[in-house]
């Protein structure tokens, strides 16, 4: 019971915020990489700078964000007790961050040492993080739809992290074979959808309706939309396994519920009662549109030719990962981060009696001004506009790589401008003419 | 039951502010004030209902005077504090600032509601079942 009473767990903001900052740098090797290595990098989905390029967006941009969300919601939201944040939060940062640079350095032929260094580190860092929430999570009293929600996505991350270390000791030539083809796919599918996927659903079910006063989601697709896509992928993966007939039937339905939830969200978005809309609105519906297309074009390669699948599985892929799954940890970061800055300078200053009526703190809005966030918007749906187009024309990778480059840029500069603003903002309130010296000042 | 009842007045408290927004964001300073006074006196009241009768009581059954009522508390100090300041730019006719600020005060109040109807209303629901009935008539008389 006594876990559900925690509601003044909040870490401190550099926790998150570590996260926050790193992800666009790794946006920017990722781009950086596309850039050098032109269309090659993409004509196949085995070639060794598409599978650096996967992981240093999905684990270095998306993961990265997503754990740093995790352990600042968990503890306030769901009141999940994390014993030690700050030794946690840095732990699981370096390890991720150290990990995913071996990882992709290890796929860019630095050799069998670095793979083994990034299933030590990725292992650690992500089963650390994944234990501390696991444990947490089963101590909370209450079930409501999103703490479900939550477990099963952690589910997912679990299960991705597990093959994807199976796969890392192939790589390592410990004697370990690597099954390649069927590990890879199973990754893959519980990576982008059992992960990623699933806790964006979570997140939304809980945001949607709350940032932009929508109705709610249905009560079924909050209750079942979990433990279907588990159910599904399962199927997927044990029909893969065995060889069992229809193995086809689970990815067309997964298809299926993923532009259902993609259909869904945007029909609630357009019954939004608050009118005032910002980058972080338009980032939504652009991720929604994106997973909209992903689904069909995924289940359209399904059904193609083989020369037309390889093409339209490589649209679906970017689709989902730069379209849905980046655009949508982008407009979060746009509610998150302004609002956190906000709430740790509004309790340092709570706590400075004398000078607490003398000083006005910025409001989210000129933390991070909308003029800013919204040309990185433009800029990112230029990018993406343009790398799709790359598919069927790839003189056009390097452009989009460049814009990718830019893009990422932006958020990072973005970011950074709101924690500067921090640094500015606690600087003035403790060096104000009437603080008094020696006033707590740990922040 | 106190569940429900408290979720519903959050739901009715960001109709207002929602109303009193789009006006704002529609240029129309006169139909924001009104708006801004209603929303205004709402959350007056729902915030007043908590600490005057539902936080009493579940202070003196569970013992826990510190704990997570103190910590609503002081949110609601913050949230107070901010409508206050949302009110001035209005007066000022500054609605540009008034944006600015409702963005804050909005998720402000969406992530304390969620606090609340996450974990402490179900758990004030469970520790004062014996006297929800009564609870509920006092808040509905406030």
């Amino acid at each position: 019971m006594s876990a559900g009473l925690s509601l003044e767990q909040a870490p401190p903001l550099s926790v998150p915020l570590r996260f926050f900052l790193s992800a666009p740098l790794f946006g920017l090797a990722a781009a950086g990489l596309l850039l050098w290595l032109g269309p090659d990098a993409l004509a196949s989905r085995w070639s060794a700078g598409a599978l650096a390029l996967t992981h240093l967006l999905v684990l270095g941009v998306l993961t990265m964000v997503m754990c740093g969300a995790l352990l600042q919601m968990m503890p306030v939201l769901v009141g999940v007790r994390v014993a030690r944040p700050r030794l946690l939060g840095t732990l699981c940062h370096g390890l991720l961050l150290l990990g995913t640079l071996s990882l992709a350095s290890g796929f860019l032929g630095a050799g069998r040492e670095a793979f083994r260094a990034a299933v030590a580190l990725l292992g650690l860092g992500l089963g650390g993080f994944l234990a501390v929430m696991g444990l947490g999570l089963a101590r909370v009293a209450q079930m409501q739809d999103n703490v479900r929600g939550m477990r099963w996505a952690l589910l997912g991350l679990a299960l991705t992290l597990g093959l994807g270390l199976l796969l890392g000791l192939g790589h390592s030539d410990l004697g370990l074979p690597l099954w390649r083809l069927p590990l890879t796919d199973l990754h893959l599918a519980w990576g982008l959808l059992g992960w990623i996927a699933a806790l964006v659903a979570v997140v939304a079910g809980q945001v949607v309706p709350m940032f932009q006063m929508t109705p709610p989601y249905p009560p079924l697709l909050r209750r079942w939309l979990a433990p279907g896509l588990f159910a599904l992928l399962g199927w997927r993966s044990l029909a893969a396994g065995y060889g069992l007939p229809l193995a086809q039937l689970p990815v067309l339905l997964l298809a299926a519920l993923w532009a259902t939830f993609a259909l869904l969200t945007l029909r609630l978005l357009a019954r939004r009662r608050r009118k005032v809309g910002d980058a972080s609105l338009d980032f939504w519906r652009l991720g929604m549109l994106a997973l909209l297309l992903a689904a069909l074009i995924g289940a359209a390669a399904l059904l193609a030719a083989p020369a037309a699948a390889a093409t339209l599985g490589l649209a679906a892929a970017l689709l989902f990962l730069l379209g849905f799954a980046l655009s949508v940890v982008n407009g979060m970061l746009y509610k998150i981060v302004p609002f956190l800055v906000w709430l740790h300078l509004q309790q340092r200053l709570a706590t400075r009696i004398e000078v607490r009526h003398r000083i006005v703190l910025p409001n989210m809005k000129s933390l991070l001004p909308e003029p800013r966030t919204r040309r990185q918007f433009h800029l990112h749906l230029a990018a993406l506009v343009v790398l799709l187009a790359a598919v069927p024309l790839p003189a056009l990778l390097r452009p989009a790589a460049a814009l990718w480059l830019a893009d990422f840029a932006l958020l990072g500069l973005n970011l950074l401008g709101a924690a500067r603003r921090y640094r500015a903002e606690c600087r003035r309130i403790d060096r104000h003419p009437d603080a008094v010296s020696g006033s707590p000042a740990s922040a | 039951m106190l569940t429900d009842f408290l979720t519903a007045d959050h739901g009715d408290c960001d109709e207002l502010f929602a109303k009193a927004e789009n006006a704002a964001a529609d240029g129309d300073r006169a139909v924001a004030q009104a708006a801004y006074a209603g929303f205004e006196a709402a959350m007056e009241r729902h915030l007043s209902i908590e600490e005057t009768v539902l936080f009493p009581e579940f202070e003196a059954r569970s013992g826990m005077v510190g704990g997570p009522t103190a910590v609503m508390r002081m949110e609601h100090g913050q949230i107070r504090a901010m409508m206050a300041q949302l009110r001035q730019a209005l007066e000022d006719r500054e609605l540009d600032d008034f944006l600015g600020l409702s963005e804050t005060l909005h998720i402000l109040i969406q992530q304390h509601n969620m606090k609340e109807e996450q974990m402490l209303y179900p758990l004030c629901d469970s520790t004062l079942a014996d006297r929800a009935q009564i609870l509920l008539e006092r808040m509905q008389a406030y």
